[in-house]
């Protein structure tokens, strides 16, 4: 990832133009509820980008770059996107969401116990993206079947489990929770 | 000051002048493609004008004849109501990109602006004879998508015009869209064909992906399907279909590159043309 700053950035356009206007270089992130300053960003900075490096939030993973892993899933104002593909800077305004603030306390949540429990994690590189994913679609469909959650996790790459761990877990968590265990 | 200038408008007005204002400044939407570019290096924006808070980008306005589709609407929009039953092979076309998390991001508009020849909407669209309104410091202007798409990922739209939506008329009976890939998820078609049966005024459209520069009409197979197709049954015999295949095969220009030989696209566009055919009058039986 290129992190030196082209040397012919057009000077400050008008700030008169009545739009929102940010500065590539400073701005402030609403991340899991806080707000969080960058300072001396490029442009091109990714929001995976700067949740790693500059933020310290290494939860979510850089693979591949291009959007095909899902490894950096994270929530943007409430849906799941892969980090890799927001312009941090174009995320001013937004709400984000990373598997580090899945539980308000910061404790392991439900998913991740599962995950555990299941065997689903091995190498676990994909796993907080699974853990993201996973949180979105029950969340939005908590009985979600075995095809829907399947659709669900579709973005998401695992080169180690073959998936079907991964997918016992999710069962795992639809059952705790439908008995009513606490998270 | 060395930060480059991010503008966040609200209208599309606000855009233009935006875009105006600000040297270099690059229109981003949904972000799927542009950012794949900056990651590998091929793209250092110097300005960026950011769409993503345009309201009037995100909206899906039905009327009895036509839909009108914001530049900003998302693959997710799409790929259900109003369009799942009103364009039904746009809206499976949404449902084939990418990734769930791709389909929240990338935007119709993204689609055709970036104007790839594996670009999922694009098929359908020009099956359609789809408008793409424009908006720019002059004014507005509305040109076809065969038109503004000129060759691989090249359009007529300029500098300081943003894509603000694209129209479609409504055509009552049945589409499919189809493509061709290594796998269900997360896949560039090889090759993609729409095809609307419109059974009011009795013809077929045909719209081909990945199997030329650009968006393709398959104007001899359409033609034939007209007169293969029992109009009252809704039904089409299987020499009928079968020559369909053959001329939807012989439209095409299909290249050999990474993801496949220029032999299997023309082959795979005829198998899935014949198809989406027979599962358009199969289904309106």
């Amino acid at each position: 990832m290129p992190a030196d700053v082209p040397a012919d950035v057009p000077e400050r356009a008008d700030a008169a133009l009545g739009v929102g206007v940010v500065v590539s270089d400073r701005y402030e992130l609403d991340v899991n509820g806080t707000m969080r300053e960058v300072d001396g960003a490029w442009l091109g900075e990714t929001l995976l980008f700067v949740l790693r490096e500059r933020l310290g939030l290494s939860g979510a993973k850089n693979a591949c770059e291009q959007g095909e892993c899902g490894s950096c899933s994270v929530l943007l104002d409430g849906v799941v996107v892969c980090a890799c593909l927001v312009l941090a800077v174009d995320a001013v305004g937004s709400r984000i969401e990373t598997v580090e603030g899945l539980t308000a306390s910061g404790e392991v949540a439900d998913i991740q116990r599962a995950f555990v429990e299941s065997g689903a994690v091995q190498c676990g590189f994909c796993t907080p993206g699974f853990v993201v994913a996973v949180h979105d679609v029950l969340r939005r469909r908590p009985a979600a079947g075995d095809l829907e959650v399947r659709e669900a996790l579709s973005g998401n790459l695992c080169r180690c489990t073959g998936y079907g761990r991964i997918l016992e877990a999710v069962r795992r968590v639809q059952q705790w929770r439908a008995s009513g265990a606490r998270e | 000051m060395r930060g480059a200038l991010v503008a966040q408008p609200g209208t599309v007005d606000e855009a233009v002048a935006a875009l105006a204002a600000t040297p270099g400044a690059q229109l981003l939407a949904g972000g799927t493609d542009f950012c794949v570019e900056v990651n590998f290096g091929m793209r250092r924006p110097p300005a960026v004008v950011a769409l993503r808070r345009v309201a009037e980008l995100r909206r899906i306005e039905m009327t009895p004849s036509q839909a009108v589709i914001g530049a900003c609407t998302t693959y997710a929009d799409m790929g259900g109501e109003p369009l799942a039953t009103a364009f039904p092979g746009l809206a499976a076309a949404a449902r084939t990109v990418g990734s769930p998390q791709i389909r929240n991001a990338g935007t119709l508009g993204g689609n055709v602006a970036t104007a790839s020849p594996a670009g999922d909407t694009l098929p359908l669209l020009v099956a359609l004879d789809a408008r793409m309104r424009l908006r720019g410091p002059t004014g507005e202007r509305t040109v076809s998508l065969s038109e503004l798409v000129t060759g691989v990922k090249r359009t007529g739209i300029a500098p300081d015009e943003v894509l603000v939506d694209v129209v479609i008329d409504r055509r009552p009976g049945p589409q499919e869209f189809l493509k061709v890939g290594t796998r269900n998820a997360m896949v560039i078609a090889i090759a993609s064909v729409a095809v609307v049966v419109d059974v009011e005024s009795r013809e077929v459209r045909v719209g081909l992906g990945s199997v030329a520069p650009v968006p393709l009409r398959a104007r001899d197979a359409e033609a034939h399907a007209r007169e293969a197709i029992d109009w009252d049954a809704l039904s089409v015999g299987e020499a009928g279909a079968a020559r369909f295949g053959e001329l939807v095969a012989s439209a095409c220009a299909p290249i050999t590159d990474h993801r496949s030989t220029a032999e299997y696209r023309r082959h795979a566009v005829q198998v899935i043309a014949r198809r989406a055919l027979e599962r358009c009058v199969r289904r309106a039986c």
